[in-house]
C-alpha cells in the first residue's frame, strides 16, 4: 500500500454479551485500494462492516476515516463522511421506483430547504432537475436507465444487486463496502461483477472493501486479502500468500491431525 | 340544508385527519394509534383561546389565531410524545400512542375549567364549511408536494427499509419525529375547525375508537396515497349517514359494517383502494418484470 491510509481500523473489538464477534482487529485501507475480507461463516465479517458503518459502535478500539474518528458516530453521519455499503441480503426500497432509490441516496447533498419543497420554488425545481439528471447518468453507467420507472422489487436479482451498488455510489462515498456481492450469482454473472467492481474503483477513484465467499472472485480482483476466523485477523496479504497460508487452510478445512504438530 | 352542510364539514375534517395520519402511518410507516388525542388537543387548545382569550377582532383573524394555536398545541404534544415513543417500533409504538392519547383525553375530562365530563360549551362560531375545505385543499397540496420533495422521499424510505435509509445518510429519528410532529399538528388544525364549527366539544369525541376510525380511512384508501386518504375519508364519513337514511336500526351496526368492510378489503385488496399511488399517477411502475 503506497497510498496514504483512508480507513484505519485500530484494534477493534466487538462484543455482544459474552460473545466476542470481532477481536482486536487492525486493518488499514488506502485511498483507491481494492481489498477483500474473507473467512468461514460466522467469522465476524459482517459484524466488522457493521462496526465500520456505525450500525454497531465498537466495544473497544477505534475506526478512523481520513484521520477523523467515526467509531462513535451515527450511521447516517458516517454516510455523510463518505462510507457507503451494500447488504448481504439486498435491502432496496422495494416499493419505490429504480430512480427514486437513487434519488434518496443523494439525501445528504440536498441543496434546497423544506419550504422550497413545499412551495415548489425555482430552487426546488432546478435542484430536482439536477438530481434526476445525475441519477439517470448513474443508472446509465449500470445499464439500468431503461428500467428507471420500474419498482425496485420487480427487477431481476442481478439488476437488484447492481442497483444497490449504484445507490451506494449515489451517496458519493470515498469508501464502498460490498457485503457478498456475488451471492446467488452464476459464474457468468460473477465474472461481470468482478469487471464491474474494477470499473467502479477506477471510475469513481474510491476504495472498495468486499466480503465474499466466492474465491474465484476474491483471488481475481482483491489486491490484498484479510482473513478473519472466530473474530481474529489470522492473515493478511496478496492472494498468493493467502492461498498457501497454513492458518487459512486450517480455518477453512480444519487442522490436519496427521502431521502431528 | 344545515344537515348536508354539517356532513360536508365533517367530510372535510376527516379528510384532513386522514391525510395527517397518512403522513405518519402511510409515508413514514410508523404505526400510531393516538391520532384522536392530537385532534382533541388541537380542538381544546383553540377552544380555550376562543372562550377565554379571544381578541376583540374580526372572526376571520381570530380563526387564524385559533388554527395556529390548535396546530402548535398538537404539534407540541406530538413532540413530547414522539421523543419517547418513536424509539419503539410497530405494535409497541401503537400501544404507547394509545396510552398517551388516552392520558390526554383523561386530563381534559378532569379539567373542570374546560367543562370536564360535561363538555366544553359556548365556543364562538368562527368557521364554516369553506374554512374546512380550504384546509383540505392546503393539506392536500402540502402532502403532494412533500411526497415529491427530497424530504418526503426520505420519510418514505424509512417506511421501506429503516437500515437502508440510515445507510443512505437519513437521520431516522429526526425524520420520524418530523413526520409525527407535522401529522399531529395538522390533526390539531382539524380539531380547531371542529371546535369553532360545532361550538361544543366533549372528551369522548376524541377517544381511542376515533383513532381507529381514522386509521381505517387511511388503510381503506391506501397507505401512502393522498388520493386514497381523501376517498377513504369520504366513503367512511358518508357511509353511516347513508345507512341512517335506510333505517335508524342500521346505524347501530356501523362498527360491524366497518369490520366487514375491512375484512372484505383485506381479502381482496390488502394495499387499499389506491395502494401507494395517486389517482392520476401513471401505473407504469406496476408493469411486471422488464
Amino acid at each position: 500500500m503506497t497510498t496514504p491510509a483512508l480507513l484505519n481500523i485500530d484494534n477493534v473489538t466487538m462484543r455482544f454479551g459474552g460473545l466476542t464477534a470481532v477481536k482486536n482487529v487492525t486493518i488499514s485501507v488506502g485511498k483507491t485500494d481494492l481489498v477483500a475480507v474473507i473467512g468461514p461463516n460466522g467469522a465476524g465479517k459482517t459484524t466488522l462492516f457493521n462496526t465500520i458503518t456505525g450500525i454497531y459502535s465498537p466495544t473497544e478500539g477505534s475506526v478512523t476515516l481520513d484521520g477523523q474518528k467515526i467509531s462513535a458516530k451515527k450511521a447516517s453521519d458516517i454516510t455523510k463522511l463518505g462510507i457507503a455499503r451494500t447488504f448481504q441480503n439486498i435491502r432496496l426500497f422495494n416499493n419505490l421506483s429504480v430512480i427514486d432509490n437513487i434519488r434518496i441516496a443523494r439525501h445528504t447533498r440536498i441543496n434546497y430547504s423544506f419550504f422550497d419543497g413545499i412551495f415548489k420554488t425555482k430552487k426546488y425545481r432546478q435542484e430536482e432537475k439536477l438530481i434526476t439528471e445525475e441519477s439517470l447518468k448513474l443508472l446509465e453507467l449500470f445499464h439500468l436507465a431503461d428500467k428507471k420507472d420500474l419498482l425496485a422489487k420487480n427487477l431481476p436479482y442481478g439488476a437488484q444487486r447492481k442497483l444497490e451498488m449504484a445507490r451506494a455510489l449515489a451517496t458519493r462515498p470515498k469508501l464502498l463496502l460490498l457485503d457478498e456481492p456475488a451471492a446467488g450469482m452464476n459464474p457468468t454473472e460473477t465474472k461481470e461483477l468482478s469487471e464491474l467492481i474494477h470499473f467502479i474503483r477506477d471510475q469513481f477513484q474510491i476504495a472498495v472493501i468486499l466480503i465474499e465467499h466466492d474465491m474465484n472472485l476474491v483471488m481475481g480482483i482483491a489486491e490484498k486479502i484479510f482473513v478473519l476466523d472466530y473474530g481474529n485477523l489470522i492473515a493478511e496479504g496478496a492472494a498468493k500468500d493467502i492461498q498457501n497460508n497454513p492458518k487459512v487452510i486450517e480455518a477453512y478445512l480444519g487442522a490436519d491431525i496427521d502431521t502431528g504438530h | 340544508m344545515d344537515y348536508y352542510l354539517q356532513i360536508l364539514s365533517n367530510v372535510g375534517i376527516f379528510i384532513t385527519l386522514t391525510l395527517s395520519l397518512n403522513l405518519i402511518n402511510g409515508y413514514c410507516g410508523q404505526f400510531s394509534l393516538g391520532h384522536a388525542g392530537f385532534w382533541g388537543v388541537g380542538a381544546y387548545a383553540s377552544a380555550v383561546y376562543g372562550v377565554f382569550f379571544a381578541l376583540p377582532i374580526d372572526p376571520t383573524l381570530n380563526m387564524i389565531i385559533a388554527v395556529s394555536i390548535g396546530f402548535l398545541a398538537a404539534a407540541l404534544c406530538g413532540l413530547l410524545i414522539g421523543i419517547p415513543c418513536l424509539r419503539l417500533k410497530g405494535d409497541y409504538l401503537a400501544i404507547a400512542t394509545i396510552g398517551f392519547s388516552e392520558i390526554l383525553r383523561i386530563i381534559i375530562m378532569n379539567t373542570e375549567s374546560i367543562g370536564g365530563p360535561r363538555g366544553f360549551t359556548a365556543i364562538p362560531k368562527w368557521t364554516n364549511a369553506y374554512w374546512v375545505w380550504g384546509m383540505v385543499v392546503l393539506t392536500t397540496i402540502f402532502m403532494l408536494n412533500l411526497k415529491r420533495s427530497a424530504f418526503g422521499r426520505a420519510i418514505i424510505s424509512i417506511r421501506e427499509d429503516e437500515i437502508a435509509a440510515e445507510t443512505m445518510g437519513i437521520n431516522l429519528f429526526r425524520y420520524k419525529l418530523f413526520a409525527f410532529i407535522i401529522g399531529a399538528g395538522i390533526a390539531g388544525i382539524a380539531g380547531s375547525l371542529v371546535a369553532h364549527d360545532q361550538q361544543f366539544l366533549h372528551p369522548n369525541n376524541f377517544s381511542f375508537m376515533w383513532s381507529v376510525s381514522i386509521l381505517v380511512m387511511v388503510i381503506l384508501g391506501g397507505q401512502g396515497s393522498v388520493t386514497g386518504s381523501i376517498v377513504g375519508a369520504i366513503i367512511l364519513t358518508i357511509l353511516p349517514e347513508v345507512l341512517k337514511l335506510i333505517g335508524s336500526d342500521i346505524s347501530t351496526w356501523r362498527v360491524s359494517i366497518y369490520a366487514a368492510l375491512m375484512i372484505i378489503l383485506m381479502l381482496t385488496r390488502p394495499q387499499g383502494i389506491f395502494g401507494p399511488y395517486e389517482l392520476f399517477e401513471k401505473k407504469r411502475m406496476q408493469k411486471g418484470r422488464a
